[in-house]
């Protein structure tokens, strides 16, 4: 899998002492800097063509999220069926990276999109707080594995991160890493949530980032959409220089996950800008970038007519899900 | 690929008269003796503008003096605030008239001249509308006095911020005005002499002269005036220095910088590559305070210029208009023949050059953001004022080192310290020789604060209270 080994990385034996040592000593993080850095490419102005090259990476990039108590098959049949066929009037719409959902509803997801190409995402690991033992996690993950689904949205430890417990949230992702494995020896895909509302800091946004990194996930992920702040673009920007960094210092490519709030199309813009203007166009591809979202894919095929067009429809113009 | 399409702001936002008088006494004169002012982007023709002569300044320090006279001097400072307000909100009815205008006559991008130079000239004109009935409060005691007329020579890389910047405070404190924009970006100050009408200021309150350096000579020398506040090269400012010697004019003058830029190996680096960016390519660093020596420690300089380069190769320059470029023209031909010289010196002294291949437009004149690397504090471009897009990097190894050699210039006007270490800046602050410390931070201006340099950057400050004495009596 990866050339080169978490101890070579860290410069010495995977202990929580050398974890700490490592990770504080990551160059810190102005806030007054990097959030005038984000409202600056917030003012990009993206028209005509760009726009509609946008709109559409937006879709392709889209893990279509429905993660609620209420959730039913029904329910997610209904909202694969969406993702199959985003808008009936324009069978050229692109269809979304994945469907993300709760891991007992992996097999009704899977019953609708077969192997249409649309990913099916689980949270696991006791999302969205996290708090069950390692023994449960993995059973948690095992099991939406077992089911079929093709990524792993887990959560990481906040409270074992706050109390200076790096090695603890290591451990337990290399372990998730482990249960994403199947029968045939492929793994699920990782993507690591490190809830950074509840973080708090920059700093150790950029810490938990290359600890999940370091780790053995696929993605890091902002959120769970179940806090109060979820993604905001100068957190999405700081993982971004974040994955940019680590594939300059290891070769390995990590994707970037903002999740939670981001609703209108004019909003995924500015994100996709942030994307190109700091990780750069490798990055501007599903595999290496995803929006987590419900409400967003609407707003965004509702752009699309306008731009295709030339007047706006209406949420009655597109399709509920 | 993502490519940005074009997406440029509306030309029709403004419409400029074929030629230009003066403004004097509140109306304009019959153009004469004309030049011509250009778009630096395009070079096309924009308008026609008069060259004033000796006669046409004597008319103008007449006008104001027969209005500070007669009417601004009597007024009180209530009524003066709110003619000041007054303004400030026509500024920002036609902010986006005056961003297009500012855009086409400078060169400078327009997500620049609409977020910045115009919200700042409003900014400054509703801060010191606020100080004009309180004047009693400056620190002068009861009723402290105007000067009278204030002669203001101003330049060409913030036209009408730096109009603001010194008609603001003359007015609030009772002056009356003759200005004189720079011969290449006179539109704006022409446009705001029509704001003056449109406010209904008195008439010779504030009389707008163009032409080029002769006329600037004339004004500064007349008898008349009793302040000369000049903002632009130390050359021209030793001129004025010079000329006003041995007079009892007040003088202010804010000249010239080569700041330091010093990154330590703690500093928040993506932070401080934006700060580094911002601080030397802000307004193709035609910026008297720019940020145009960095001096990085040297632990950390390949990783520094590694991440630097990559942000380089991100700005987009090209047609000021379009709202996505950062870097716009270079403001003259002569200005680009000076910072083309200074940085061939550069490397016939040993210094790298590097700039990113960005494609550049044909017309007009331009120049890539460029790193001159291997600078030494001997070298040319390490003490000279380059006035454009081109950074010198130099190295330190201890703090003391830094301060050395940050101090080792005949500027002073600004400087950056980039740490995490909040004793080191306090440290640091104290000794460097520079009127503006920013501190992981750079190029940010607040009408209440106070700007302006030690040694040959100047002397008198603009901004704040500091800025408002200079335009009365006992205050410099």
């Amino acid at each position: 899998m990866r050339s080169i080994s978490p101890e070579a990385i860290v410069g010495s034996r995977i202990t929580n002492q050398s974890l700490r040592r490592w990770l504080h000593s990551l160059p810190g993080v102005d806030k007054v800097g990097l959030e005038a850095r984000a409202a600056s490419l917030g003012t990009r102005s993206i028209k005509t063509a760009s726009k509609a090259w946008a709109l559409d990476a937006a879709i392709k990039m889209m893990d279509l999220t429905t993660l609620e108590g209420m959730d039913t098959p029904e329910r997610v049949k209904s909202l694969c069926l969406k993702a199959l066929t985003p808008d009936p009037t324009d069978l050229s719409t692109p269809r979304p990276a994945a469907i993300c959902v709760y891991g007992d509803m992996v097999k009704y997801a899977k019953a609708t999109l077969k192997d249409s190409g649309v990913y099916v995402a689980a949270v696991a690991t006791a999302f969205p707080s996290g708090r069950a033992s390692l023994r449960v996690k993995l059973e948690d993950t095992k099991d939406a594995v077992r089911a079929g689904a093709d990524e792993i949205d887990m959560v990481i430890d906040r409270g074992a991160f706050l109390a200076g417990e790096y090695l603890e949230v290591y451990k337990q992702i290399v372990a998730v890493k482990e249960a994403c494995k199947r029968n045939d020896g492929s793994y699920a895909h990782l993507k690591v949530i490190l809830e950074t509302g509840e973080l708090q800091t920059y700093d150790n946004i950029r810490r938990a980032s290359y600890l999940a990194m370091l780790a053995g996930g696929d993605f890091i992920k902002t959120s769970t959409g179940k806090v109060t702040v979820n993604a905001t673009i100068p957190i999405t920007m700081l993982m971004l220089q974040a994955v940019r960094d680590w594939y300059e210092e290891t070769g390995e490519l990590i994707g970037v996950k903002p999740a939670g709030g981001i609703r209108t199309a004019k909003d995924a813009i500015k994100y996709l800008v942030v994307v190109r203007e700091t990780a750069g166009e490798t990055w501007l591809n599903p595999d290496l970038f995803r929006f987590g979202a419900s409400s967003l894919l609407n707003d965004v095929l509702m752009q699309r007519q306008k731009l295709k067009t030339g007047h706006y429809s209406g949420p009655d113009y597109v399709t509920v899900d | 690929m993502f490519e940005y399409s074009p997406a440029p702001e509306s030309r029709s936002l403004v419409s400029f008269e074929t030629s230009y008088g003066h403004f004097i006494g509140g109306k304009f004169t019959k153009p004469s003796n004309l030049y011509k002012t250009i778009n630096p982007a395009t070079e096309e023709v924009l308008a026609e503008i008069s060259h004033g002569t000796d006669k046409d300044v004597d008319a103008a320090v007449k006008a104001a003096r027969h209005a500070y006279e007669k009417v601004w001097s009597k007024l009180p400072g209530s009524e003066r605030g709110k003619y000041l307000y007054r303004i400030a909100r026509i500024i920002q009815e036609r902010g986006r008239e005056l961003a297009v205008a500012e855009t086409l006559n400078n060169g400078k991008p327009i997500k620049e001249t609409r977020d910045f130079d115009i919200p700042t000239v409003a900014a400054w004109f509703f801060y010191y509308a606020g100080w004009a009935d309180k004047l009693d409060y400056a620190g002068l005691g009861a009723n402290p006095k105007a000067h009278g007329v204030a002669a203001q020579v101003i330049p060409w890389n913030f036209p009408l911020m730096m109009l603001a910047w010194k008609v603001a405070p003359a007015l609030a404190a009772g002056n009356t005005v003759v200005l004189k924009p720079a011969e290449s970006t006179p539109l704006t100050a022409l446009l705001f002499a029509d704001i003056c009408q449109q406010a209904e200021l008195p008439e010779g309150v504030v009389n707008i002269i163009t032409g080029y350096g002769d006329t600037g000579a004339a004004l500064v020398k007349h008898p008349d005036v009793n302040k000369v506040a000049f903002t632009g090269s130390t050359d021209v400012g030793r001129v004025i220095a010079k000329a006003v010697a041995g007079s009892d004019k007040k003088v202010t003058l804010e000249l010239g910088g080569k700041a330091a830029n010093i990154v330590f190996d703690d500093a928040p680096l993506d932070q401080a590559v934006e700060g580094i960016i911002n601080g030397i390519f802000f307004n193709q660093g035609h910026v008297c305070c720019a940020g145009s020596r960095l001096l990085v420690q040297e632990s950390i300089q390949d990783e520094f210029l590694k991440k630097l380069k990559r942000r380089m190769e991100q700005l987009r320059v090209g047609d000021p208009m379009d709202k996505n470029t950062d870097i716009g023209a270079i403001n003259s031909k002569a200005q680009l023949e000076k910072i083309d010289a200074l940085v061939r010196q550069g490397v016939a002294e040993g210094g790298e050059l590097w700039a990113p291949q960005c494609e550049l437009p044909r017309n007009g004149f331009w120049f890539r953001p460029s790193l001159i690397t291997g600078v030494s504090p001997a070298n040319t471009v390490a003490r000279e004022e380059i006035f454009g897009p081109v950074l010198s990097v130099m190295t330190f190894r201890t703090p003391a080192e830094a301060v050395t050699k940050a101090n080792n210039t005949p500027f002073g006007l600004s400087a950056g310290i980039w740490t995490e270490k909040g004793s080191r800046i306090l440290k640091l602050a104290d000794q460097l020789n520079a009127g503006v410390v920013w501190a992981n931070t750079f190029n940010q201006f607040d009408p209440t604060s106070p700007f302006g340099g030690f040694k040959e950057s100047g002397y008198g400050r603009e901004g704040g209270r500091h800025g408002l004495l200079a335009y009365l009596k006992g205050g410099n």
